[in-house]
């Protein structure tokens, strides 16, 4: 486990290639896959055509015709050698209102009974904790997101839901995530979001990036409505603040 | 502006153009046709740019009633295509004129036929794509397939329309759809979890179409691939063509509407110029797998870049 010397460049058909800089998930391997990813964007390799950043891999699509493979290897060596001077992408401090427990969240209370806590206890650590989004994937808009307190980590759903509503807020084992859209799944649900995190008839239809550091923000069940017709009416602004450049550790 | 109207939509009837890159890192995967070559050709054959939106017809294409005079061009699978009762070519610019109706039967050969018209289907981008991806409800007419009633506007050509009719791709140099298939792969991104017993019996097939097949990915049975040391994998980025193989040992090909990470180990890619083999393919049909070196891959689009070019004739 840990960071590889050398990272490896696996070909994922003869579109694209997977480069592994680690085996492990952690805060370390997944600044090194966005800040590779950075590097590359910002070079503006022709024949480069997108970046799939993961927790400790970087998918590259490139087009063969206009950078053969040799040539794309020889660029992101290059890259890779400046990998360790260079400050990741500024993120995006991102705050999401949740609903906690009742209708919301139907798991709050047995969570709560199973890590031996109050369900206020829950809702205060969960609340205050800041998850950083590692990537966005499986499903447009989806958070894999890291920063879960330890307290309130807890085997997945014996039985996965086969429905569970947009903006459900869920936990399990390490991970915190989000349904951007309705979906079967093995979170236990602490909260919703009125936000929405994929909207396909919006201009800009996802609303977290990778590197995104993610702050719930409690509310009660007439807010919950209130924002909703606001993200419905389209006049709801989230709250995001872009973390500038100098200020990144 | 319904210069093509929709009478009845066929089985699953979508607008793709190219796809959309660019946004699987949040998740939206790019979609577009699942024969590319097939949807080029339809394209270059009525004078469009080869990323112009036109149709995806699956087994059986739509009854659409034409409202103004256009230049129409069906590639890909043997679908009856007929104009207003009469069978008209496939691989050719056909001239259309209103009150035309564009009829098509089951396909008898392949799965997935391409209709473009001169001048492009003109519905609203999004995210710079006219591409359909339906489970992200995204692109086309509203993010779904076609339905009875739909009305499809067309772009300006860029040609006169009489100097496309009758551009057509020589029969010998039309692809066929056979019913057993081979695709050819590079192994990896993660062959080294794999027993060398589970690299052979995936090489050695066949394997079965199952009905679980769609634009998102093709489920397949046949001898199981045993994995060397578990099938769970850190979660990383899916390529088009990856080969996942869960628990179970038996693969499943990702396509363009496919989910864009995932946490199974990936035996093998799938070449970009055979995506169109498989998706070609129907449940019940025949696949099997190839090895080839990434330096043959590349070769292999480089010559179907060059079939590409010489293809259509005027």
């Amino acid at each position: 486990m840990g960071i590889y010397a050398e990272p490896r460049f696996l070909p994922a058909g003869d579109l694209a290639v997977s480069i592994e800089l680690a085996d492990e998930i952690s805060r370390e391997a997944n600044a090194r896959v966005l800040t590779l990813e950075r590097l590359l964007t910002d070079s503006q390799l022709p024949g480069v055509v997108e970046t799939v950043p993961t927790f400790r891999a970087l998918l590259v699509r490139y087009d063969p015709l206009v950078l053969p493979w040799g040539d794309l290897l020889a660029r992101i060596r290059a890259l890779l050698s400046r990998l360790a001077g260079a400050a990741p992408p500024p993120g995006r401090h991102v705050e999401l209102p949740c609903a906690y427990g009742g209708e919301y969240g139907p798991d709050l209370e047995e969570v709560a009974r199973r890590l031996g806590l109050v369900p206020g206890e829950v809702v205060r650590l969960h609340a205050g904790a800041e998850h950083l989004v590692y990537f966005i994937g499986f499903t447009p808009g989806l958070p894999y997101m890291a920063g879960m307190p330890e307290r309130l980590m807890i085997p997945r759903l014996e039985r996965p839901r086969t429905k569970t509503p947009p903006g459900s807020v869920g936990i399990g084992g390490t991970q915190c995530s989000i349904y951007p859209v309705e979906s079967p799944g093995g979170f236990w649900v602490l909260g919703r979001t009125p936000l929405a995190l994929y909207d396909p008839a919006a201009a800009d239809p996802i609303l977290l990036r990778p590197g995104d550091r993610v702050r719930f923000r409690p509310i009660d069940a007439a807010e919950f409505r209130e924002i909703a017709a606001a993200v419905a009416a389209g006049s709801y602004p989230p709250r995001i603040e872009v973390e500038s450049a100098e200020t990144t550790p | 502006m319904s210069d093509l109207v929709v009478v009845e939509p066929g089985l699953l009837t979508t607008v793709q153009d190219l796809g959309r890159p660019g946004y699987q890192r949040v998740g939206i995967p790019p979609s577009g046709p699942l024969d590319r070559t097939a949807f080029v050709v339809a394209n270059r054959l009525v004078g469009n740019p080869d990323g112009a939106a036109g149709l995806e017809l699956t087994l059986r294409g739509p009854r659409l009633e034409v409202r103004r005079e256009c230049v129409v061009a069906v590639t890909g699978a043997e679908m009856g295509f007929a104009v207003t009762g009469r069978e008209a070519p496939a691989w050719t610019a056909v001239r259309l004129k209103p009150g035309d109706v564009v009829t098509f039967r089951m396909a008898t050969a392949g799965c997935r036929a391409y209709l473009a018209v001169a001048g492009g289907l003109n519905v609203p981008p999004a995210l710079g794509s006219r591409a359909t991806y339906l489970r992200g409800r995204l692109g086309g007419l509203e993010g779904r397939a076609l339905q009875k009633g739909d009305g499809l506007p067309v772009g300006a050509s860029a040609l006169a329309l009489d100097r496309l009719e009758g551009r057509t791709v020589p029969l010998p140099r039309c692809p066929t759809y056979p019913s057993e298939v081979e695709c050819r792969v590079v192994l990896g991104p993660q062959d080294d979890r794999f027993t060398p017993e589970g690299i052979a019996a995936f090489l050695e097939g066949p394997y079965m179409v199952t009905p679980q097949a769609d634009r998102m990915g093709y489920r397949l049975k046949g001898p199981t691939i045993t994995h060397a040391r578990g099938h769970d994998l850190i979660s990383d980025g899916i390529p088009l063509g990856g080969i996942q193989v869960p628990g179970e040992g038996q693969p499943i090909v990702l396509l363009v509407d496919r989910q864009t990470t995932g946490g199974y180990t990936k035996i093998a890619t799938v070449i970009s110029v055979d995506i169109s083999r498989i998706g070609q393919t129907k449940p019940g049909q025949r696949v099997r797998f190839r090895q080839v070196t990434l330096a043959e891959a590349h070769a292999a689009l480089a010559e179907e870049q060059r079939w590409l070019d010489e293809a259509v004739r005027a």
